[in-house]
């Protein structure tokens, strides 16, 4: 569990606003602006902020669905930035990803064996017996029974077409999968199923997750670290039971204290931000969260806080307190 | 208890049932429940379990074909909503009982001014000049706190963000001043710092106003921060009733129970990394061939051979905690 896995180093991902006829750019949407972590083998990373905040940019841009406009990803100790799509391919096999909506990343024409016995097939790993006999396999591991391989989509439940996304991305034995909202199209008693799935599975194959969701206790379950972005960037990165005990940027306190707690004698509904995330197009300058935070400082509009080390392992962006943000 | 002029909605044995091509199906099958003046009451459950068509069956919004209302009773500040002709009930809707959806932008007017929307509202239940009209809708815009309210009414909804469109759908939905609000799912679309702030708002509006509150959503946090009593659905039937505190203390049903312990909690101090969560097994059973006896047996932990055979009836607990299993006294004992 030490060496990294992935390391993205200055992410950024802009994407320019056209308009009128001649279709001139006339701003540019700041989806990911300088991000940078690594993810060790076998460890879980979780990715949360609100929507618009570029998290699933930022996993797009991993596994090259899009191209990064600037920025490293190293893979294995390997650049894959810039790698051609040929050169690529041999990379494709160790990533694999799980998308939010089961039901729009199926093809609706293909046999649930013949999803997930694609990936193989395209790879040239297996093909005949062999191949029905892997997937077989692969229909037992996420719990879906082997006379299902015949099934369509269609005939399977959400949480069901959860697991077969998942055999799909088992099936060239990764060494990350990039889940980007993976159980939020579930309903609570199925998403428990998925979770737990997704977990037994990294203990038995140890493999890593960078796992991107919006709800805090869902990334909090899975996650042994745990990223917030808010607005293109990495506010603050820290292990999960620090992050949780001990957040230290004024907008992971804001969105710990939004979390509806399912207990009535802990009543809080205190919103602790007001107002909306501004739109990406023209960030705030600064931090850009000065605009909806409490402790805002004359400092904060104008000086942009890098993310550093406030106590071992966690790291902040925040001006406050010599950089090492508020301490909760 | 209080008086029964307290009471602002009572639902006796709500039935609604689609008809398919697969067959028939009740999607509300038998409910009952009642919203007093000024108290909120959630209804829990996931997709499936007939919780929104109860919400439209309320409002008499259910899609006639495939759906109709076959039974049971509606009674609002006294009158039966069921039983008004449909002139009637369109006089009472978005008056004395309006709802707010999951999704603002498709339960808005696009090609309208939102204050227009909110005047068009005004002006069809009460007899105002257009200006009067006016300045309520900017009125209201502004009890929902949107800023500049004035230049926001003549925005349309497009130029709004998701969580100001649901405080102008709130502010719609609220302008007549009605006895019964209904949200379905009100906060689902929306991020969690702005679940927080439109959750906040409506409490302080109800509050405010007295309005009598159904809150429809799948979230138990939501439930437990602003609902004072509960009904769990499952199936379309309603299989528990309690007031929150005694629901989430010790749930009878074994699927509240289930639900409650498979929802990730936020951590407030060291939780082992990647705990396992409890899971329900299984998935929601298709309403067309429900199983004989309790919906909920194939899934359930403590299912014995009558709950195959026979539904059970929703029974009292004491203090008004109704559920219906076979077994609830177990499992109030498995939680203690």
């Amino acid at each position: 569990m030490s060496e990294a896995l992935l390391e993205v180093t200055d992410l950024m991902k802009h994407y320019p606003v056209r308009a009128g006829v001649l279709r001139r750019q006339v701003g540019t949407v700041h989806a990911v602006d300088g991000v940078s972590f690594s993810l060790r083998t076998g460890e879980t990373l979780g990715l949360v902020g609100e929507s618009g905040c570029g998290k699933s940019t930022v996993a797009r841009s991993v596994l090259r669905l899009v191209e990064p406009t600037s920025g490293q990803i190293r893979l294995d100790g390997e650049d894959i930035t810039h790698l051609s799509k040929t050169e690529l391919r041999p990379h494709r096999r160790s990533m694999q990803i799980v998308f939010q909506d089961p039901f729009a990343s199926l093809n609706p024409r293909m046999t649930a064996g013949d999803i997930v016995g694609e990936p193989l097939a395209v790879h040239g790993l297996a093909s005949g017996k062999a191949l029905e006999a892997r997937v077989a396999k692969l229909f037992e591991q996420v719990g879906l029974r082997p006379d299902q391989m015949g099934n369509f989509p269609h005939q399977f439940s959400g949480g069901q077409r959860q697991r077969i996304c998942i055999a799909r991305a088992l099936a060239l034995e990764p060494r990350l999968i990039v889940c980007d909202e993976p159980v939020s199209a579930l309903d609570v008693s199925i998403q428990a199923q998925v979770i737990n799935l997704l977990i037994d599975l990294q203990r038995q194959h140890g493999f890593s997750y960078l796992f991107i969701a919006h709800d805090l206790a869902v990334v909090a379950h899975i996650s042994h670290r745990v990223a917030v972005m808010y607005l293109g960037r990495i506010v603050e990165i820290a292990d999960k039971d620090e992050l949780f005990r001990n957040p230290r940027h004024p907008y992971t306190q804001a969105l710990l204290a939004s979390v509806p707690i399912a207990n009535p004698h802990a009543k809080r509904l205190t919103p602790l931000v007001d107002g909306d995330v501004p739109s990406p197009v023209n960030p705030p300058s600064g931090c850009a969260f000065h605009t909806r935070c409490r402790f805002a400082m004359e400092r904060c509009k104008t000086e942009r806080p890098a993310l550093v080390e406030a106590a071992n392992g966690h790291q902040v962006a925040c001006l406050l307190n010599e950089g090492t943000g508020r301490s909760a | 208890m209080s008086d029964a002029s307290d009471l602002v909605l009572d639902v006796k044995n709500l039935k609604t049932v689609f008809f398919t091509n697969s067959g028939l199906f009740k999607a509300v099958d038998d409910v009952s429940f009642h919203v007093r003046r000024g108290e909120t009451l959630a209804i829990v459950g996931e997709s499936g379990c007939g919780k929104s068509v109860t919400a439209l069956s309320l409002m008499r919004l259910v899609p006639d074909p495939p759906g109709r209302i076959v039974g049971g009773s509606v009674t609002l500040e006294g009158t039966d909503l069921l039983a008004l002709d449909d002139a009637k009930m369109r006089a009472i809707r978005g008056n004395r009982i309006s709802m707010i959806f999951q999704e603002p932008m498709t339960s808005l007017n696009p090609v309208m001014r939102i204050g227009d929307q909110i005047v068009e509202a005004v002006r069809l239940h009460r007899n105002l000049p257009v200006r009067e009209a006016n300045g309520i809708a900017v009125e209201m815009l502004r009890l929902v706190r949107i800023p500049e309210a004035a230049r926001r009414a003549r925005e349309y909804p497009h130029q709004l963000s998701g969580g100001m469109r649901q405080r102008a759908m709130i502010a719609m939905a609220l302008a007549c001043r009605p006895a019964l609000l209904i949200a379905d799912e009100p906060t689902t679309a929306l991020d969690v710092t702005i679940q927080a702030q439109i959750l906040a708002l409506i409490l302080d509006l109800q509050k405010e106003l007295g309005t009598g509150l159904v809150l429809i959503t799948h979230d138990l946090g939501v439930v437990a921060q602003t609902a004072q009593r509960v009904i769990v659905m499952y199936a379309g039937k309603k299989v528990e009733e309690a007031t929150v505190e005694a629901l989430f203390a010790a749930p009878k049903h074994p699927y509240t129970r289930g639900l409650m312990a498979s929802i990730p909690a936020v951590p407030a101090s060291g939780v082992a990394a990647q705990a396992r969560l409890n899971e329900i097994p299984g998935t929601v059973p298709s309403l067309v061939r429900l199983p004989k006896g309790c919906a909920f047996a194939p899934r359930c932990k403590l299912v014995v051979k009558r709950c195959q055979e026979e539904y059970p009836p929703l029974q009292d607990w004491g203090g008004g905690h109704l559920a219906a299993c076979w077994r609830a006294a177990e499992v109030a004992e498995e939680v203690a």
